[in-house]
C-alpha cells in the first residue's frame, strides 16, 4: 500500500487537514472526515476565562486523527518553542507544526528563526515539521539538523493561489530524503493534484475547506485531487515536447509521400 | 487574594490550587496547558499546587487553525 511514512509512523492519506476558519465544528468534522485525513492541524491560544469557547478538541476523535499542533501566532525562536512545550503540555504527542512568521501581511516565514528554533525542539524530542518558504537550500539544512519533513508553501497562507513556488518545490522534491509537505496557498483540488504530480508526498490544506459554502463537498474533492495526482506521480508523467506527435498512426494510403 | 490570570486580576481563596481553579473555571476535563510565574507545569502536579498571592497563571487550550 502507497502510505505516507513521516518520522517512522505509517499514515494512509497524504492529504493534512487544518481545522481553522471553519464556520462551525460540524462543518469542521464534515471536511475531516470527507477529506480522508489522518492528520489534522491545531492552534493553541489563550483560554478567554470570561467567555469559554466551546471545546473544539472534545468533538475530534483522537483515535482516528494525529493532531499536528503549530506554532502559528509566534514571531521568533523562542515564542515558537514556548508554544510548542505548552502543546506537549496540553496533552498532545511531541510532534509540532513549526511556523514562525513575523510579518503580518504575507505571513511568511522567517527562515533564521525556523532553523534556531527547529534545532532546539529536536533537542529536546519533538518530531518537528517546518514550514518554510520554498528556499532548497533551507529545506536542505533542515532536513540535515533531523527535521521529519520540509513544508514549503506554495503561496502564501490563505491566498488561494497554487503553487506559484513550482520551481523551487521542484527543486526541493528532488534533494530532500524525508517527505515535503506542500502547505499553504492550495485553493483548488487541481492545485493539490499539481503538487502531487511533482512528487511532493503530501499537501495540507485548511483555508479553501473552510471558506467553501460546502466544506465536506470540498474535502472531498481535494481528496481525489491528492490521490489523482499521487497516482499520475507513480504511473510517470510523458515528457514536454515542442513538436506535436501523433497518436494515430500516420501511414499513408490517401497519398503517396515523396 | 489576589493572582493575576491570563493578564487579568482575579480574588481567589487561600488553599487554592490548579485543579480547583481548573474545575471552578469549568475546564476540568479540558486539555489545558498552564504556565505558573512564567514556567510550564506538568500536569501530574496540578493537584498539589497551590497559588499565592500575586501568582502569574497563564491557561492555554487548542483551537482550530491551520
Amino acid at each position: 500500500m502507497d502510505e505516507l511514512i513521516i518520522a517512522g509512523r505509517r499514515f494512509k492519506s497524504r492529504l493534512l487537514v487544518g481545522t481553522g476558519k471553519f464556520s462551525s465544528n460540524q462543518a469542521m468534522l464534515e471536511a475531516m472526515e470527507a477529506s480522508g485525513s489522518d492528520i489534522v492541524t491545531v492552534a493553541l491560544r489563550r483560554v478567554d476565562i470570561d467567555n469559554p469557547e466551546d471545546y473544539m478538541l472534545k468533538h475530534i476523535d483522537r483515535s482516528k486523527y494525529l493532531l499536528l499542533p503549530n506554532t502559528s501566532g509566534a514571531r521568533d525562536c523562542e515564542e515558537a518553542v514556548r508554544l510548542a512545550r505548552l502543546a506537549r503540555a496540553a496533552g498532545c504527542e511531541p510532534w509540532i507544526k513549526l511556523e514562525v512568521t513575523p510579518d503580518p501581511y504575507y505571513l511568511l516565514p522567517d527562515p533564521i528563526e525556523t532553523y534556531k528554533a527547529a534545532q532546539i525542539l529536536i533537542k529536546d524530542g519533538f518530531t518537528v515539521l517546518p514550514y518554510i518558504n520554498a528556499d532548497p537550500i533551507l529545506a536542505k539544512h533542515l532536513q540535515e539538523i533531523g527535521c521529519a519533513t520540509v513544508m514549503p508553501l506554495g503561496a502564501p497562507i490563505g491566498t488561494n493561489k497554487g503553487v506559484k513556488t513550482r520551481d523551487n518545490i521542484a527543486i526541493i522534491i528532488e534533494q530532500a530524503h524525508v517527505p515535503v509537505v506542500v502547505d499553504a496557498g492550495l485553493g483548488a483540488p487541481s492545485h493539490a493534484a499539481e503538487a502531487m504530480e511533482m512528487g511532493a508526498d503530501a499537501v495540507l490544506v485548511n483555508t479553501a475547506l473552510a471558506v467553501s459554502p460546502h466544506p465536506g463537498m470540498m474535502a472531498a474533492a481535494f481528496r481525489k485531487g491528492v490521490e489523482a495526482g499521487r497516482e499520475a506521480f507513480l504511473a510517470g508523467l510523458g515528457k514536454q515536447r515542442k513538436f506535436a506527435e501523433a497518436s494515430s498512426p500516420l501511414t499513408g494510403f490517401l497519398r503517396d509521400d515523396k | 487574594m489576589q493572582i493575576h490570570l491570563n493578564g487579568k486580576p482575579r480574588e481567589i481563596p487561600t488553599a487554592t490550587t490548579i485543579s480547583s481553579l481548573l474545575l471552578e473555571l469549568n475546564l476540568g476535563n479540558a486539555a489545558v496547558a498552564v504556565e505558573l510565574n512564567g514556567e510550564i507545569l506538568p500536569k501530574e502536579k496540578f493537584s498539589q499546587t497551590l497559588l499565592n498571592d500575586m501568582d502569574r497563571v497563564e491557561m492555554v487550550q487548542f483551537v482550530g487553525g491551520g
